[in-house]
């Protein structure tokens, strides 16, 4: 049976410490955990998904940082200026810098918007329900989150240039963290955000994230989630983005790290006109094993959602992939489109993929696809030919693959970042 | 394959939608009762005069289906109103088929003749098989085609009287604890055909089954084995229908294809059971090296319809195909897909489905292709079109694709519409009604799978779209 990383009261420090009402929620959500039945493969939302690697008994509640130092220094983020930047270490706050952000934008520790923005907090914090499978690991979040997550305001007409970058650090053997980003955008607002996840060691540990976006009408998000947990690392990455009307939310997902990541991401297309742009680029390799479960969710009329998810496979590497685009009653001219491209660069790689489609309303255009392939060796004979070694004609092709994603990122300068990132990773920059 | 020209006359529509709608009173010399119990089973065993190993295999199926769950945690909640214990399982007026028509009861034959049986058969058919309730009424084939060896007979006749090939692959594709339904079918099932064809020979003219529900809360469990050994080729055509009842009628049939190194199979099905049918059936071929199997499925009729033909490629560069139409009208639920496995290297499969949702009627597709390790040269691909015809029309796409190892490639696409309003203004400008406009529309949405169909089927299918098209606009 899994249970809960013991997590003894005196690991919420003080200054981070949530409001008593909110720590009276989290013991009822810890019950609530400790009672849902965990997943098996019969529950649709677990097909095929390795529920061997769920098992908590080893982690332990992360311990105080080695040296803030290290991690500010080693928290250089997608380069360029930020508007903002956080840094947490096991879930406490190490850094704060919020001096460049424009008037009435809050960026500030979930402990701390608890207390001074309590109706935000309130009217957001969670509020869309957890559909994708992971109900029971969000009880657990929600029990057990203390100084590591962050609220980021916009109010209405406002405009962000910069990115928000925030860093989520882990550090210690079998140590357990509970970031939470919580996202709200008024009326018109921009913005982007950048989340970083890092391990200050290459430590098994164990992360059980949230993030919650909430769009208000004409909105503007840029969303981007760099994770680079260690590989021997377990990760529950849960996201759900509601967009109002005539809002627009692009969200990334890079998941470079992590021995098993299973990840949800829910866009909630709830005001007419919003468009929604999901994306995720995985490459894997070694043994380890990404779980993607999507749903684009039309709610509301002549809406877009635009989902494109790469992964790349080397070694014993497997990802499961399962997207649903849902069209509700009544909801015309919706239109709504689904990707998962898989390259497979191994013999031994596994590729799951289950591309889904429910339509309630005839007025749509909704199409879906899905493939499964390995390099063309015309590919590679093309760059042998002109000199270009194998090896490296493979990380290019790789390299190629996740960067013509990016051009889905409106942001110029963000997607040259991005694309640079890419590229160091594959060794071709 | 006949192709049908567009601009040809359509000949004069004298079919109507209600052409399977009657019954005949029988008085049927054997009836299992209502209910099953392991003293159905001997029932039917004892009338059948089933041998022990088929007693037992009935027994072992009836335990399998017992400990099944119903599959509601993925399929429609509609299957929890299937009342078991209401169901007839075996009905029939004895267990010898007549050879001609002549000796055919006279009810029977009129059920027949109304459908049109013996004209197709003196037309094209080289074989054709009538099953009447639980058992074939009229087992016939054409001697050129008997002379050859092949074999044509009821599933009854074929574990009698061929026991040697019959007992090889019986159970051997689909085995009882497949799913519940495969496991009620093991327990009680009553006719369907058994066909084989031996090395080399070409069936040149399709064989056919008719298979007709004629009474109230009865159930329909035939059993079909076609093996086609190295070589050679058949095509198999199925068409079934019953009346309207007030009351729901369970078909749930188990049909096993082996074609054997390079055998072809082609397996036709037109399906327009009346709208009280649940019908759940699993159909599935096993491919040997060079052999190929094609499912040519369309499903018209029934209640809730629950069908995934599948191909398993256990051979060297076999070959598995789904083509599959689906038409959903008010009420209906056409929940269809295909499963394709690739066993071994170098193997293809195809799979192209399109489906109509019409009013409140739901269409689902459901798929899975699966290629297991250490696979290369494996590839599959895949389409599925949806087309909704009215704002309250549902349609589900949910694939499930599992691809291993960098040597092979999958491909999926799915897409979900609606009729072109400009082609339908197009249409009416030209002096169509909205209604012929919608029915050309849909007909031009299918056409290209219509082909794919036996020349006398497709005429049909057309003419049935057409009907299906009636008043659906508006």
């Amino acid at each position: 049976m899994i249970s809960a990383p013991e997590m003894p009261e005196t690991t919420v420090a003080p200054t981070s410490a949530f409001p008593a009402w909110f720590q009276a929620e989290q013991a009822a959500a810890l019950a609530a955990y400790e009672s849902t039945p965990a997943p098996t493969r019969r529950d649709e939302p677990w097909r095929f998904a390795n529920l061997k690697a769920l098992d908590l008994e080893a982690f332990v509640p992360a311990p105080p940082i080695a040296s803030e130092g290290k991690l500010i220094t080693a928290s250089t983020g997608i380069g360029g200026d930020t508007a903002a930047r956080l840094i947490f270490g096991n879930d406490t706050l190490v850094l704060r810098e919020t001096a460049s952000l424009p008037a009435g934008v809050i960026v500030q520790p979930l402990a701390e918007a608890a207390r001074d923005h309590e109706a935000l907090f309130r009217e957001y914090f969670m509020a869309q329900p957890v559909e994708l499978g992971s109900h029971k690991y969000a009880q657990l979040h929600k029990a057990r989150l203390s100084g590591g997550g962050v609220l980021v305001h916009v109010p209405k007409n406002v405009e962000v240039a910069l990115p928000i970058e925030l860093f989520h650090w882990v550090e210690g053997e079998n140590a357990s963290v509970f970031p939470h980003t919580l996202i709200v955008l008024g009326e018109n607002a921009k913005v982007t955000v950048i989340d970083h996840f890092k391990s200050a060691d290459g430590a098994r540990a164990f992360a059980c994230g949230i993030n919650d976006f909430h769009l208000g009408r004409g909105a503007q998000l840029t969303y981007v989630a760099v994770q680079d947990w260690s590989r021997d690392t377990l990760a529950f990455h849960l996201n759900s983005t509601l967009v109002g009307r005539d809002a627009n939310s692009t969200a990334l997902i890079a998941n470079f790290g992590g021995d098993y990541i299973r990840g949800e991401s829910l866009s909630k297309l709830a005001g007419d006109g919003g468009r929604s742009v999901m994306l995720s680029l995985n490459p894997l390799d070694g043994t380890r094993q990404i779980d993607q479960r999507t749903l684009q969710d039309h709610a509301a009329k002549h809406a877009t959602s635009d989902l494109l998810y790469r992964n790349a496979l080397d070694d014993k590497s497997q990802v499961i992939f399962a997207g649903l685009i849902r069209v509700e009653p009544g909801n015309s001219q919706t239109d709504a489109y689904q990707r998962v491209e898989n390259l497979m660069l191994s013999e031994d790689a596994i590729a799951h993929s289950m591309p889904g489609l429910e339509i309630l309303n005839d007025d749509v255009r909704c199409t879906h696809g899905a493939t499964s392939g390995g390099v063309s060796p015309d590919e590679l004979f093309y760059m042998q030919a002109r000199g270009i070694p194998e090896d490296q004609g493979r990380r290019l092709i790789v390299a190629g693959f996740f960067n013509s994603l990016l051009d889905r990122i409106e942001d110029e300068s963000l997607r040259a970042r991005l694309a640079a990132l890419v590229a160091q990773r594959f060794g071709v920059a | 394959m006949p192709a049908i020209a567009e601009e040809t006359e359509k000949p004069n529509i004298d079919i109507d939608r209600s052409v399977g709608d009657f019954s005949y009173k029988m008085d049927y010399a054997f009836d299992a009762g209502v209910g099953l119990n392991e003293q159905t089973i001997d029932y039917i065993c004892d009338v059948k005069k089933d041998p022990d190993w088929v007693r037992a295999f009935r027994k072992d199926g009836y335990r399998k289906f017992l400990e099944k769950p119903m599959p509601t945690h993925w399929a429609s909640h509609d299957l929890d109103n299937i009342v078991f214990e209401n169901i007839r399982y075996y009905l029939s007026q004895g267990v010898t088929p007549s050879r001609s028509w002549d000796d055919v009861p006279e009810e029977m034959k009129q059920t027949f003749e109304r459908l049109g049986i013996p004209e197709q058969e003196r037309k094209y058919l080289a074989g054709v098989e009538a099953q009447f309730d639980s058992e074939a009424a009229y087992s016939n084939i054409k001697a050129a085609v008997g002379e050859q060896g092949v074999i044509f007979v009821g599933s009854t006749e074929g574990l009698h009287k061929h026991p040697e090939i019959f007992r090889k692959w019986f159970g051997k594709v689909i085995p009882s604890s497949d799913n519940k339904f495969s496991a009620l079918n093991s327990a009680v099932f009553s006719g369907g055909s058994f066909i084989y064809v031996p090395p080399g020979v070409k069936v040149k003219h399709p064989l056919q089954a008719y298979f007709r529900i004629n009474a109230q809360n009865f159930g329909q469990f035939e059993r079909t084995l076609i093996i086609a050994d190295e070589g050679s080729e058949v095509m198999y055509m199925e068409g079934c229908t019953a009346p309207k009842f007030e009351t729901s009628t369970l078909h749930s049939a188990v049909v096993e294809l082996v074609a054997l190194k390079g055998a072809k199979i082609q397996y036709v099905t037109v399906q327009n059971w009346s709208a009280n049918v649940f019908n759940l059936v699993t159909k599935r071929g096993l491919a040997h090296e060079e052999a190929e199997i094609k499912w040519i499925d369309c499903n018209i009729g029934s209640r809730l319809t629950m069908k995934y033909p599948g191909v398993i490629m256990k051979g060297r560069k076999a070959r598995g195909e789904v083509i599959s139409i689906a038409l959903a009208n008010d009420g209906q639920h056409q929940d269809t897909g295909a499963k394709m496995i690739h066993a071994a290297d170098e193997t293809t499969s195809n799979i192209v489905s399109k489906s109509i949702s019409i009013g409140t009627g739901q269409s689902t597709y459901r798929g899975l292709v699966d290629i297991p390790p250490h696979r290369k040269g494996c590839k599959n691909n895949t389409e599925c079109d949806a087309l909704l015809i009215n704002t309250n029309s549902r349609t589900d796409t949910y694939p499930a694709i599992v691809a291993r190892g960098n040597k092979n490639a999958c491909q999926h696409e799915a897409s979900v519409s609606k009729i072109n309003a400009e082609q339908i203004f197009y249409m009416q400008q030209r002096g169509l009604t909205e209604g012929q406009a919608m029915s050309l529309a849909v007909n031009g949405f299918v056409n290209d799978l219509v082909r794919e169909f036996p020349m006398e089927y497709s005429v049909e299918l057309k003419r049935l779209i057409d009907l299906e098209m009636e008043g659906s606009v508006g």
